[in-house]
């Protein structure tokens, strides 16, 4: 938590209103979104009780089980969700654009939309991910047949929720870490979970949220006690009105879902969300391929070198997201001003014809003097970039104190065109406000890893192919000492984790 | 002590503490308010519903049916499935410890265990030393003793799939398996036996995947037992905080609300967004605690420099109050983080239209 969002959320607590922590929006947000709000029965591993699904915020539809513990009707609702979404998708995979690769070499092709699913909070992606785990595998044929569209709707599912976990990526977005990342609540972000009590707070403050308290949940855990008196009666004696029921329960999240999106849309949007929305329709497209070409599901667990090759995506994602919130959005680079890692100041002096001639070749190399009374925690060589002039890298040659702060003198080079005269315009001018921060957008490659098939041994070795592996959807299937799993955290941490390798068969 | 106890509980029936509990309280130890409710037995669900402030922890039917059925399904037969996934033979024996009442089940649970050599004992009845208090445990656990050791066993019906699962509930199980294992090293070193039998790993028991099919799982619960035993010993001496009480003070459930709200002030709380999911009197301390950065969450108040008032916050913030020596950091912090937010709001929302503190761009 940075000063500045927890002051924001005292700032709150004082308005009895949310403040909000961002002045763009940092999220694509569609124009044709499919909304869907899981709920599950209490207990189960996983057993859909209900859904409201659509794209027309007039008309919501709703999937129900009847009895949540049957086999039939879970594959059955498996198929009638799979009826919205799939279509739904498919409809992005038509029209595609030409991408230039390999420096304008060759072109690869990618779609001009992508779909995107809003569910409400963390845990909707939690289920939508494991329904996919338990759908994927489903065969069409055989002793427990299932609808050809329910594997296929496992398969995208997993994909979703796989994006989900990439920072910055808005295929499947959750309502409440939407809202989260443009406003701050004066309660806990524990308690901000609560999709309705944090929405309450942004558009009707305290009050209004202390009473959504009591309303009904955002899925896709029920409430145990609207489980003891009016699900359960009703599932017992497999009663008519339990739709009904639901569509009352579900309907205020659903409305409460479409008012988060106008909210959002209201924000101007970040200049740099449009490049992540490009990367999203690249993974869209290429995961469209891979289902066209018949490829085989995502398996269970990754093997080693596809878990580390993700683990570098996820850590390069995280950063240049990071990154391209705060150059998109001054109130997020406020952060790094507060801790030093940037500085606001103002150009005093400006030598834009600058040429370094004891290279090999002259280059233009203009310099700046910037003052400023804040904070800066570089030294000098390090490399500083304005989000105004992104391309362009403002190595520092010298801090001196002077007056009430620091004179730094900056060296410039890239941005200013392919001439030894600078561009008009692309060296900033005396008088001229300027952010610097240690931040760079520069791409970053990762380490190399080995192709798959040579994972070396202490990784577990070579990923065996899917078609060697046994059939996962019969069980039992995790008898054979695979997982010892030891938990991680103390009392104060509620956060522990299965750590898997190889194991011991017990006892 | 046991009639100051009994005073302060009232004509109620006593609490009995379980694992669950036990697990609460040391998740928030510096809690005195907790720490004297319990101790006295006190019905804090039913205290917070009398005083209007009423919680939500109830169980789900479906959970609890479902729970059921897979402890039912583990130890039908004999044990069958629960001996094959624990990898324990046939020949083993079984004792049921679940009879009416506690002294005797104690006893029996005493003697089992003294010379268990080799057996599944189930429903032992442990105490555990709380806060200067003996309480019982009636933990829904097996005790699985093969080759010298005990093994605590837990039966819980999350599932776990692809070696995954529910990271809370795991955490949850892990401690409330670790209070069983301190209360069973306990009761060893009673009867003047080697606590290090009882083995700092234990066994879950869950569903596997989407199916009903059992997996045992091992969870080396050592560091919650580290932490458990730290927490307990620093949990404050319930005595002389029960000492400190004003004479007469009651929780009895017969008083009126105005009452029992006047006497919860006489015990202090220390309130933490996680009592909500751990405390039955957590609306109402939360309500008390409203205004207080506390109640934002650790996190939020050490990034305010430990101030712990919001308002306080603010003054200081906006230099309307001169710090004391050792808030002049945290002043400074806060000032530098106002004027930064303030440039970066006015930057994108240019007066006249900036919305206030108030508002925000909705
Ligand atoms: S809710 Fe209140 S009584 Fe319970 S632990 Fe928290 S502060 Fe203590």
């Amino acid at each position: 938590m940075s000063t500045l969002t927890a002051l924001a959320r005292a700032q709150a607590v004082v308005a009895g209103r949310a403040q909000p922590i961002a002045t763009v929006r940092h999220l694509h947000v569609h124009d044709h979104p499919l909304v869907l709000i899981p709920l599950v029965m209490a207990g189960e591993a996983n057993a859909p009780l209900a859904a409201m699904v659509g794209t027309d915020p007039a008309r919501p539809r709703l999937l129900t089980v009847g009895q949540p513990r049957n086999r039939d009707e879970r594959f059955a609702f498996a198929a009638d969700l799979a009826a919205t979404l799939v279509p739904y998708v498919d409809s992005f995979a038509t029209d595609t654009e030409d991408v230039a690769v390999d420096r304008g070499r060759d072109v690869r092709r990618r779609y001009v939309d992508a779909p995107q699913i809003w569910v409400p909070n963390p845990a909707g992606v939690d289920f939508l991910r494991l329904f996919g785990r338990s759908t994927r595998f489903r065969k069409t044929d055989g002793d427990n047949p299932v609808p050809a569209a329910v594997p296929l709707l496992g398969r995208w599912l997993t994909f979703f929720a796989n994006t989900a976990e990439m920072p910055g990526s808005a295929l499947l977005v959750n309502a409440v870490q939407a809202l989260g990342l443009h406003w701050v609540t004066g309660q806990s972000s524990a308690e901000d979970a609560q999709f309705g009590v944090q929405l309450a707070w942004i558009e009707a403050g305290a009050a209004a949220a202390r009473e959504a308290e009591n309303g009904p949940v955002a899925g896709p855990a029920t409430d145990p006690d609207f489980d003891n008196r009016v699900l359960a009666p009703l599932i017992e004696r497999s009663a008519p009105d339990l739709p009904r029921v639901l569509h009352d329960l579900l309907l205020p999240t659903w409305d409460r879902m479409w008012r988060t999106l106008a909210l959002l849309r209201r924000l101007p949007v970040g200049e740099r969300v449009r490049l992540r929305w490009d990367a999203d329709r690249d993974a869209f497209t290429a995961f469209a391929q891979t289902l066209a070409e018949g490829g085989p599901p995502q398996p269970r667990r990754d093997g080693a070198v596809a878990a580390a090759a993700r683990l570098q995506r996820l850590e390069s994602a995280a950063s240049r997201y990071a990154v391209q919130r705060a150059f998109d959005d001054p109130l997020v680079l406020a952060e790094y001003r507060l801790s030093g890692a940037a500085f606001a100041g103002t150009v005093t002096l400006a030598n834009p014809d600058r040429v370094d001639d004891s290279g090999k070749r002259p280059v233009l190399r203009p310099r700046i003097m910037v003052h400023t009374g804040e904070p800066v925690r570089v030294e000098p060589g390090a490399s500083l970039t304005s989000p105004a002039r992104p391309s362009q890298k403002a190595r520092v040659i010298s801090i001196n104190p002077a007056g009430d702060g620091v004179d730094v003198l900056l060296e410039l080079s890239g941005g200013m065109g392919r001439r030894l005269v600078a561009e008009p315009g692309s060296v900033p001018a005396v008088g001229e406000r300027l952010i610097l921060t240690t931040l760079s957008e520069a791409y970053r490659p990762g380490g190399a890893l080995p192709e798959p098939a040579e994972t070396p041994w202490t990784h577990g070795g070579p990923p065996v192919p899917f078609a060697d592996q046994p059939d996962p959807s019969d069980q039992p299937d995790q008898q054979e000492g695979d997982v010892v799993a030891a938990a991680r955290g103390d009392l104060q941490e509620a956060g522990a984790e299965f750590v898997t390798g190889t194991g011991r068969v017990l006892p | 002590m046991e009639s100051r106890l009994d005073q302060l509980r009232g004509s109620g029936r006593a609490k009995r503490h379980n694992a669950r509990t036990i697990a609460a309280l040391t998740g928030n130890p510096g809690c005195n308010r907790r720490a004297v409710l319990d101790a006295a037995g006190i019905d804090k669900q039913r205290l917070a519903e009398h005083i209007g402030f009423p919680g939500s922890f109830g169980q789900s039917r479906f959970a609890l049916s479902r729970g059921n059925a897979f402890e039912a399904m583990l130890k039908a037969d004999d044990c069958a499935r629960l001996r094959e996934v624990l990898g324990a033979d046939a020949g083993l024996g079984y004792q049921d410890l679940a009879s009416d009442t506690l002294t005797d089940r104690h006893e029996q649970t005493v003697k089992t265990l003294a010379d268990a050599q080799s057996a599944l004992i189930d429903h032992p009845l442990l105490t555990l030393d709380v806060a200067g208090q003996t309480v019982y445990l009636e933990p829904d656990l097996i005790a699985y003793a093969h080759h010298g050791r005990l093994q605590v066993v837990e039966i819980k019906s999350f599932a776990i799939v692809d070696g995954q699962a529910d990271s809370a509930k795991v955490s949850a199980a892990a401690v409330q398996a670790a209070v069983y294992v301190l209360a069973l090293r306990d009761l060893l070193q009673r009867l003047g036996q080697d606590p290090s039998t009882v083995s700092h790993e234990v066994v879950l028991v869950c569903p596997a995947d989407f199916s009903f099919h059992p997996v045992a799982v091992v969870l080396d619960v050592r560091k919650q037992l580290s932490t458990l035993r730290r927490q307990l010993s620093r949990l404050a001496s319930v005595t002389d905080l029960i000492d400190a009480l004003p004479a007469g003070l009651s929780f009895d459930l017969a008083l009126d609300p105005d009452e029992l709200v006047t006497a919860l002030a006489h015990i202090e709380a220390r309130y933490a967004p996680e009592c909500l999911s751990a405390c039955e009197l957590s609306v109402y301390c939360r309500n008390e605690a409203l205004g207080g950065t506390a109640a934002l969450g650790r996190p939020v108040r050490e990034a305010l420099g430990g101030i712990s008032s919001v308002e306080e916050v603010l003054a200081l913030a906006e230099g309307r109050r001169e710090p004391a020596p050792e808030q002049a950091e945290a002043a400074a912090m806060l000032q530098a983080a106002l004027r930064l937010r303030n440039e970066a709001l006015a930057s994108a929302f240019p007066a006249p239209s900036a919305p206030s503190v108030s508002e925000g761009p909705s």
